[in-house]
């Protein structure tokens, strides 16, 4: 293989191979490996449930449904919000994004807000039996999903005010608005399943 | 026509030699070349394959007499504990990730991973669980003690009372390792989907890259669960949950699962790798075209997606149902057939082949040799009455020490022999390394062959002490590992004086076909920069005599003037 002819490099043509691009392939592949995650601990909720001897803790009779619900319906819709903060990134109107994208944060922190109220008011505690551990470790964990969103939202909106930075594309704003959609679905089967199903 | 030898490509192209004396440094920064990163990864990797083996030969040294003299029987459950966690976490697990990072993007021609940052992230990782992992041994209450599968109730117990113990150090271990594994999967991932070279469809990508992106995805389903698990484990430990305690109405089975869901396919994780390594490396020393390159190359994906449905074969006897034992029985079985379809195309690429056994090629052979013997007790385990009568006994011990060091370590050794000059630009001595394999075979052989008899005669696994009826065959077993444990002087005698001061490397020592054979050795920063080749045929083209890539000639011409 030593054998080298001369003549072959001057027909030789490079190849290139694109170097960019990667983000959103990597994030897609990360959402699918977090909902295994979801799904790991909705598989343990279903069987300890069906299986426990004791579900509730003594004293408590069930979940109220109520507040919750209002909570869940500000969180799937500002997924829509979301989604039309990205419509108006495309249509270039940057301040419009800007104050949609504003609103979707707030609708997240209220969510968060929505969530603590419920927590505190609660009789039982993460300790009190195997329901007591799961609801607070699933909302908990699903919880730490949005306020993630909520933060990353934020470094987006930061991001915006530096001039330019979104003339070459979105910059990372469809990651988020995907991370977005991911955990208002996430939410809609814990719902079903922790407050639908008791 | 003009004809010159001066190329503007050629000058411009040979950046400072990685591997050189001056740059050693650039191994203890956060260095973003995967090249950098592999090797720290497979050099971290063997200092705790030295930790995990030291205590190994404390297990075996207090083995080698039926009496518990050497050590405490709670040391010993602490010893073989972090044996068994070391060598996972952070010698198996850390060492493929390292041939991930070298043979990835080399030899698909990508510059670098995907993601270079959050690779050296993920590397980094690795001595902080690394650190918390030891930090164990010093925990108030000695290390973790449970075995590395930590089942509760067993886990779950903390006599002493303090918030940090063994246990807490080990899940935050496991939990992290997991982390830095999910990081490493998704860069993986995405640099083979996205980065190839033209022309490189998938059916043109050499079987190390198809068994690593199947591996890769046993870590993305897997892991969520197992770290799921451990993070209930760790509230069930130190913040007063039940989701593991029967006492407070929770299911300590339920942890089985989530453990198994992950850890069975984690053994897929590291077997296909080395499945990778066995296909790359026999085609070379038989001078022979892969058998069955689309077979095997689909059995890979075969294997991931059958080792997801496996897992309760290890719950046989934890009181699973009768119906679920025939179910895990019939899929685990099913799984002999990819694995079959592998096996029986290494064959036959050897059949009638050119032979040439240096050192890589004796470890694959030893390693495929050690690993048909693994199937067949494999398939054994999976059937439920065998495995409810030797269940737990020093037999499962035989069985998967076969799996994980007589076929995975073997074809590490193979891997990192094969291409060690390609990546350090040195040539390793041969004599130490046959001095080395021939060590490790006899002592492999002897250390867990015997341990098959001791099982089936009804030896149980995890006991510091035993009935002196299975005193033979435990004698017979630490002198294997005694002499493993002296096969490992040649080895590092090899390593270190060859990266020192060993001959120059060419190119392709091997006279292999691959792109990486088609960079200089060792490979400058960026691989093939801005020129790389287009890919035109299947990989393993040995006798064939079609060319691999487009203009093959330059690329040789340049790594040779490099």
């Amino acid at each position: 293989m030593t054998a080298v002819n001369p003549e072959v490099q001057l027909n030789h043509t490079p190849g290139h191979v694109k170097h960019d691009g990667h983000n959103m392939t990597g994030f897609v592949i990360f959402l699918c490996s977090e909902s295994v995650i979801f799904l790991a601990f909705f598989a343990g909720y279903a069987v300890l449930k069906l299986t426990a001897p004791q579900w509730l803790p003594d004293g408590v009779d069930g979940l109220e449904v109520r507040m919750p619900l209002i909570n869940s319906v500000v969180l799937v819709s500002s997924s829509f919000v979301a989604y039309g903060a990205e419509v108006c990134l495309h249509a270039r109107k940057l301040w419009r994004f800007r104050a949609v994208w504003l609103l979707t944060m707030a609708m997240g922190s209220y969510f968060i807000y929505g969530q603590y109220v419920e927590w505190s008011e609660l009789s039982f505690s993460l300790s009190s039996g195997v329901f007591g551990g799961l609801f607070y470790l699933l909302t908990g964990f699903h919880g730490l999903h949005v306020i993630t969103g909520v933060l990353l939202m934020g470094l987006m909106l930061f991001r915006s005010f530096k001039p330019g930075n979104y003339d070459k594309g979105e910059m990372g704003v469809a990651s988020v608005s995907l991370f977005w959609h991911f955990v208002d679905v996430i939410w809609i089967l814990l719902f079903l399943l922790i407050y639908v199903w008791q | 026509m003009t004809i010159t030898n001066y190329d503007p490509r050629i000058l411009k192209a040979p950046h400072p030699v990685p591997g050189a004396p001056d740059n050693w440094k650039r191994f203890f920064s956060f260095n973003t070349d995967a090249k950098v990163i592999g090797i720290q990864y497979i050099v971290t990797s063997l200092f705790f394959l030295l930790v995990g083996g030291l205590l190994a030969m404390i297990v075996r040294g207090e083995l080698i007499t039926p009496p518990a003299d050497l050590v405490d029987p709670s040391v010993y459950n602490g010893l073989y504990t972090m044996h068994g966690t070391v060598m996972l976490f952070l010698f198996l697990f850390p060492i493929l990730n390292g041939f991930n990072n070298l043979l990835i993007p080399t030899m698909i021609g990508a510059p670098d991973m995907a993601f270079p940052k959050l690779n050296a992230a993920a590397f980094w990782l690795v001595p902080v669980f690394a650190t918390v992992l030891m930090g164990s041994f010093f925990a108030p209450g000695g290390p973790a003690s449970s075995g590395w599968w930590s089942y509760p109730p067993m886990s779950l117990q903390n006599p002493l009372g303090h918030f940090i113990n063994g246990q807490f150090l080990w899940i935050l271990a496991v939990a992290l390792s997991g982390i830095s594994s999910i990081m490493g999967a998704v860069n993986f991932v995405t640099t083979i989907i996205r980065m190839r070279a033209p022309g490189m469809g998938f059916f043109k990508m050499p079987i190390f890259v198809w068994t690593a992106w199947a591996a890769q995805t046993i870590q993305l389903i897997g892991l969520p669960p197992l770290t799921g698990g451990a993070v209930m484990l760790l509230f069930d430990l130190s913040f007063g949950t039940s989701f593991f305690r029967p006492e407070g109405g929770g299911d300590p089975v339920l942890f089985q699962h989530f453990f198994w869901f992950y850890s069975h396919p984690a053994v897929y994780v590291l077997v296909l790798p080395v499945f990778g390594i066995f296909s790359e490396l026999f085609p070379v020393y038989a001078r022979k075209p892969l058998f069955g390159y689309k077979f095997v190359a689909i059995a890979s994906f075969g294997i991931t997606f059958l080792s997801m449905i496996v897992w309760a074969h290890h719950m046989f006897y934890t009181g699973t149902p009768n119906w679920m034992r025939h179910i895990f029985m019939f899929t685990t079985m099913l799984i002999a057939v990819p694995t079959g379809v592998k096996v029986f195309a290494w064959l036959g690429t050897l059949w009638q082949g050119n032979l040439r056994l240096n050192t890589p090629m004796l470890f694959c052979l030893g390693g495929l040799f050690n690993f048909i013997f693994a199937g067949i007790t494999g398939v054994m385990l999976a059937t439920v009455p065998i495995d409810i009568h030797v269940g737990n006994t020093a037999f499962v011990v035989a069985h998967f020490h076969y799996v994980i060091f007589n076929t995975i370590g073997f074809g590490v050794f193979a891997g990192i022999y094969h291409w060690f000059p390609k990546f350090t630009g040195r040539m390793y001595y041969e004599g130490l390394g046959k001095v080395h394999f021939v060590l490790t075979f006899i002592g492999a052989t002897l250390n867990w062959l015997p341990l098959h008899w001791a099982g089936l005669l009804g030896m149980p696994r995890r006991v510091a002490s035993y009935d002196p009826e299975f005193a033979i065959w435990n004698v017979l077993g630490s002198i294997g590992a005694f002499m493993l444990g002296v096969a490992s002087i040649p080895f590092i005698l090899n390593m270190v004086s060859s990266w020192a001061r060993g001959p120059q490397a060419p190119p392709n020592p091997w006279r292999a076909i691959g792109l990486e054979w088609l960079l200089p050795s060792p490979p400058p920063a960026e691989n093939f920069q801005d020129d790389i080749p287009t890919v035109i045929s299947e990989p393993y083209g040995y006798g064939l005599g079609h060319p691999l890539v487009e203009d093959e000639e330059f690329y040789v011409r340049r790594s040779l003037e490099a």
